[in-house]
């Protein structure tokens, strides 16, 4: 499967990346080894193979419903690029 | 009076306990190694005041007898670990600055159990890379260098910085993280002992993400009793960390010295393909008859999906990295690029803030998620994800442990032009430590030799699921039969 | 059962609407970390560092979300999933910290279920429960603070949803509405979601399409998301159906978009077409293991359950003698149907339903109470139709009796002991007023007496008027009958 221009435009957009116009090409030449690479797989059959999700067999434990944290809107906003007001802002979203 | 860096884990503390030295001593012998190995860059943040300080309070304990485990062992914590109050970053332009409110699990065990910190040490963004050359703060320089060159050489990846710096004493351990190979290849490569432990061994709660489902954190040391100590501290369930076992954490040191007679260890076909370097076969070879002088059991076993590792795991990896590393955006915390708009912003920021190797990985991650390739790629490497498992189990029914080579080649120059041009050859560093994180095992890497220029070379013993007791009394004897010396 | 039918000049049209129905789950604690739910503290108060989405923070299931989607289940009539498990759901936006959103995706915790839903026509219809699962809710934009930014408050971020998604069963608006009524009644019984829409605790995506009528196709689908009202949701069914028929009539095609409902003109817009849709890259969430229930916990969560109105209105109707249209009323409101049961305690129940039906919820509307903040107690409303029921007073003072309750809140009782409104039964009292009535009035008791018989009803009436309302009317007709005929 082999991608194209378009998909890597669509893939970076996806991922709120840029890949400039000059290097769509190249970033396409290099995805395409990749999977052509990663496409080996396909050698194996794998029909009625389970994925495998997780190592850990078990199930998931549980938290109590109990409040352990919170009141702490300094902490959680310290590292914020820019704040006002006890929010973090952003640009403008217009819905 | 010895330099004291020159000391093991184990003999610093029986120093400590002896009262030879003080922990305050310790430390400062350290920050000064750290101030004059500068040049290899290993660490990106040196907090000596911080060090200094937690000494001063193991040696009032010491002094008291109310010392604790690993009271006054100075540490370089792997940039990954976010530390209270101290700038973690993962080595990416995307957390600049960034500082948690909170302390890791691991390193809050650590802390717990009095070691003091050093400082922040390097690795690959993200832990992304198998060089740590996709660092944002640079290279580390690997310790050694060969005798026919003065090219500096890579220390390995991504736990670059923890194993130059034990190597280079300007710690006395560190701690490493290790989703594809990361805490045993650089290891390998540096001439120090380091353990993956197997998944869910230790807490991954404070640990940046890479790949959720392979992530684990472990020591990386100058013995493997030093390594056993440390994961007694390190390991344990956390509450915090649903994917941590509940398994009861034994003491890892037990083993250690007790008679490998008996005890089969696998030696699996598949890892010898054709153009094995030689050395690294003589390696193992060598390694081999170690075990067989110690009176242990060789088995020739067979891991038949071996060469599929590589392709599942760059399907896996980058899938889950994708969906991890979303939540760098420059709305909460680290670098913003301002932009026009909101996803102009998310745009600016991340194409500015993550790295090469970071971004290809997200875009990988992100093409095999994607509607009408996820069956395609995903589901597919989970399924060969699977196989890879069984391969293991079938394989632990044959023996009880099984030894590898940790990495197909020594330490290679920085900027090797083959890696940098095709990333593919840079993945192939993981060929004999992948698999082992997919099946979710324990593995450690011992060093064993120096190749015909004098780079160290590791060995890799893998174990069952929680059976890292054994691979430490494995270990220990390879240990001390290869006896290698640290330059 | 009625149909609804579109009919216009080129011909009749079918409308068919499925819902998604976002219900907040009532917990204490956040659906993976250990922050409040509680609504309206400022801004990032109530926010861990796994909800900011913080480098390295893991969620932690809690366990009271599972609970109250299971219980939500069970009160759905639907297959509970032993195995369930957790994904991830892909999309940049600034109040979702994590950039996904921990969702269920392959495995929902709650399977097929059903519900049936009274219609205006006293039929019933069952409509289909596609699947329950349980997922985090996203922050809070608010856009209208400053020109330039949007703030954002992740308080709510990570408070528990159960997604509740129906077949595509609805064919009018009323179905839908009689449903949304119906699921809120019983997450309210339950104590699982508070079900405010208009607070945003219920939200509600409607998908609608239309067909010709008659037929079996199915036609591109069209999305409202988060109409908050049962009003608004029946409102953008009609007019969306309307839309899509002058679509297709016109000779145009409806496009699979997003639309959102605009409750000022009834109308909807486009939102965003679903070629821009998101790529949600659904993948299973590597951070929590599966969710196994064992048969044990399922039955101890059944164990829990509450009647639920359905039931309740069958008992009312069968063993309380209560119409079904008072029944119907009476259960849609669990608070409602608790007052009910404690006033009609050991007690006529049609009669306490009658006074509850009319003369209470006459006076909470009046006085734009809540029932919580009514002034009249379900005890106090009992015991005035004990009075009744005992003749201690008449209907008519009955009335009077409740005005007083609603203005002091006191005690019938006290009321009637305190103003002497004690109905008078002494036989000798009112023969003695009815002697100075006749005596008074020898016209009226000549034109009985000369055949003008329909005069007692003016007689009985001058009698209870002297004695203040207090003489019991039927003893007063007997006796008045007795000395008239005489």
């Amino acid at each position: 499967m082999a991608i194209d221009k378009e998909t890597v435009k669509r893939i970076a957009f996806l991922s709120r990346l840029r890949v400039e116009d000059d290097k769509i090409e190249a970033t396409e030449a290099e995805f395409n080894k990749i999977l052509q690479w990663i496409e080996q797989l396909n050698e194996l059959n794998t029909d009625g193979i389970e994925p495998l999700v997780s190592v850990n067999e078990n199930n998931i434990t549980c938290r109590e419903d109990i409040v352990t944290t919170g009141n702490h809107s300094k902490e959680v906003l310290a590292n914020a690029p820019q704040a006002a007001y006890g929010y973090f802002t952003v640009p403008k979203v217009i819905e | 009076m010895t330099d004291l860096t020159n000391l093991t884990l184990t003999e610093t503390l029986d120093g400590l306990k002896n009262k030879q030295f003080s922990a305050t001593e310790v430390t400062q012998s350290y920050i000064k190694s750290m101030e004059a190995n500068r040049r290899l860059n290993a660490y990106v943040l040196e907090t000596p005041e911080v060090a200094l300080a937690q000494a001063k309070e193991a040696d009032t304990r010491y002094a008291n007898g109310t010392n604790k485990a690993l009271d006054g062992i100075p540490m370089g914590i792997k940039d990954l670990f976010c530390t209270k109050g101290i700038r973690t970053t993962a080595c990416s332009h995307i957390l600049d600055n960034f500082i948690p409110q909170y302390e890791s699990t691991v390193t809050q065990n650590l802390l717990n159990a009095g070691i003091s910190i050093l400082g922040k040490l390097n690795m690959d963004e993200f832990a992304m890379g198998g060089s740590n050359e996709t660092s944002y703060f640079g290279p580390v320089i690997n310790p050694y260098k060969a005798d026919n060159s003065d090219a500096d050489l890579v220390a390995g990846g991504s736990s670059g910085g923890s194993a130059a710096a034990v190597s280079a004493n300007m710690c006395v351990a560190a701690t490493g993280t290790d989703t594809g190979g990361s805490i045993r290849q650089p290891s390998a490569l540096c001439g120090v002992t380091g353990i993956k432990p197997t998944y869910g061994r230790c807490s991954r709660y404070g640990i940046m993400a890479f790949a959720s489902s392979l992530d684990q954190a472990g020591p990386i040391a100058k013995s493997v009793k030093d390594c056993a100590l440390l994961l007694n501290v390190m390991a344990g369930h956390d509450d915090k960390d649903s994917t941590s076992a509940t398994v009861a954490v034994p003491n890892f040191t037990q083993l250690i010295g007790k008679d490998i007679r008996g005890l089969k260890i696998g030696i699996p076909a598949e890892y010898r393909p054709d153009g094995l370097n030689a050395e690294i076969s003589k390696l193992w070879d060598d390694g081999i008859a170690m075990l067989k002088a110690r009176g242990a059991e060789i088995v020739n076993i067979s891991l038949p999906h071996t060469k599929y590792a590589l392709a599942a795991y760059y399907i896996i990896a980058p899938a889950e990295a994708s969906s991890n590393l979303a939540r760098y955006d420059g709305v909460r915390y680290g670098l913003r690029v301002e932009g026009n708009g909101l996803d102009e912003m998310y745009i600016n920021t991340r194409s500015e803030g993550f790295g090469k190797e970071v971004k290809r990985r997200i875009m990988i991650g992100t093409y095999v998620l994607s509607a009408g390739y996820y069956d395609a790629y995903y589901l597919k490497a989970q399924k060969v994800r699977h196989l890879i498992r069984n391969d293991f189990i079938e394989a632990f029914k044959k023996c009880d442990m099984i030894l590898t080579p940790t990495s197909p080649t020594p330490a290679f120059p920085i900027g090797d032009k083959s890696m940098q041009d095709n990333p593919i050859n840079m993945y192939l560093n993981d060929v004999f430590t992948v698999s082992v994180n997919l099946a979710g095992l324990p593995g450690m890497s011992i060093p064993m030799g120096l190749s015909e220029h004098g780079l160290p070379l590791g060995l890799q013993l893998i174990g069952q699921a929680f059976d890292e007791q054994r691979i430490f009394q494995v270990a220990a004897t390879l240990e001390q039969d290869a006896a290698f010396k640290r330059k | 059962m009625s149909e609804y039918i579109i009919t216009t000049e080129k011909g009749k049209w079918e409308v068919i609407c499925g819902l998604e129905i976002h219900c907040q789950i009532i917990s204490n604690s956040k659906m993976y970390s250990g922050a409040s739910t509680v609504f309206g503290a400022d801004p990032n108060e109530h926010v861990s560092f796994v909800d900011a989405g913080m480098p390295g923070m893991l969620p932690t299931l809690n366990k009271q979300c599972v609970h109250q989607a299971v219980k939500t289940g069970l009160g759905l009539n639907a297959k509970i999933n032993k195995y369930s498990a957790f994904s991830r759901k892909n999309y940049f936006y600034a109040d979702l910290p994590q950039g996904y959103q921990i969702t269920q995706f392959q495995y929902p915790l709650v399977g097929e279920g059903k519900v049936v839903v009274d219609l205006s026509d006293g039929t019933t219809k069952e409509i289909g429960i596609e699947r329950i699962h349980i997922e985090q809710d996203a922050g809070k934009s608010i856009h209208d603070l400053d020109p330039k930014r949007s703030f954002i408050d992740l308080n709510r971020a990570g408070v528990g949803l159960m997604e509740i998604v129906t077949k595509p069963d609805f064919r009018s608006p009323e179905e839908a509405g009689e449903f949304l009524k119906k699921l809120r009644s019983i997450v309210r019984y339950l104590g699982t979601c508070d079900g405010n829409m208009d607070e945003g605790s219920m939200r509600c995506d409607v998908n609608v399409s239309v067909r010709p009528y008659g037929s079996n196709e199915l036609r591109t689908r069209c999305e409202m998301k988060n109409v908050n009202s049962v009003k608004f949701v029946m409102q953008a069914i009609e007019n969306e159906a309307k839309r899509h028929i002058e679509v297709y009539e016109s000779g145009g095609q409806i496009a699979q978009e997003t639309r959102q409902f605009d409750p000022v003109t009834g109308q909807t817009k486009v939102m965003r077409k679903k070629e821009y849709a998101h790529d949600y890259r659904y993948f299973p969430e590597p951070d929590l293991l599966p969710l196994v229930l064992t048969d044990e916990y399922i039955e101890s969560v059944r164990k829990e359950m509450c009647e639920l109105p359905d039931a309740k209105k069958a008992r009312y109707i069968e063993q309380l003698g209560l119409t079904p249209y008072d029944a119907k009323v009476i259960c849609e409101n669990k608070e409602i149907a608790d007052f009910f049961e404690t006033a009609a305690q050991g007690r006529d129940a049609k009669k306490v339903a009658n006074w509850l039906m009319g003369d209470f919820f006459a006076m909470l509307k009046e006085k734009h109470l809540e029932l919580k903040d009514s002034p009249v107690s379900a005890e106090h409303l009992g015991k005035l139709v004990d009075l009744i029921c005992k003749e201690v007073i008449s209907g008519k003072i009955a009335k009077d009796v409740f005005v007083i309750m609603t203005d002091t809140g006191k005690d019938p009782e006290q009321i009637v002991e305190e103003k002497g409104l004690k109905q008078v039964t002494d036989t000798g009292a009112i023969e003695a007023i009815i002697d100075g009535v006749i005596a008074s009035n020898p016209d009226n008791l000549a034109a009985y007496k000369g055949g003008k018989t329909n005069l007692l009803g003016w007689f009985v009436g001058q009698v209870i008027k002297q004695s203040q309302g207090k003489a019991n009317p039927a003893i007063v007709n007997k006796l008045l009958k007795e000395r008239l005929d005489k």
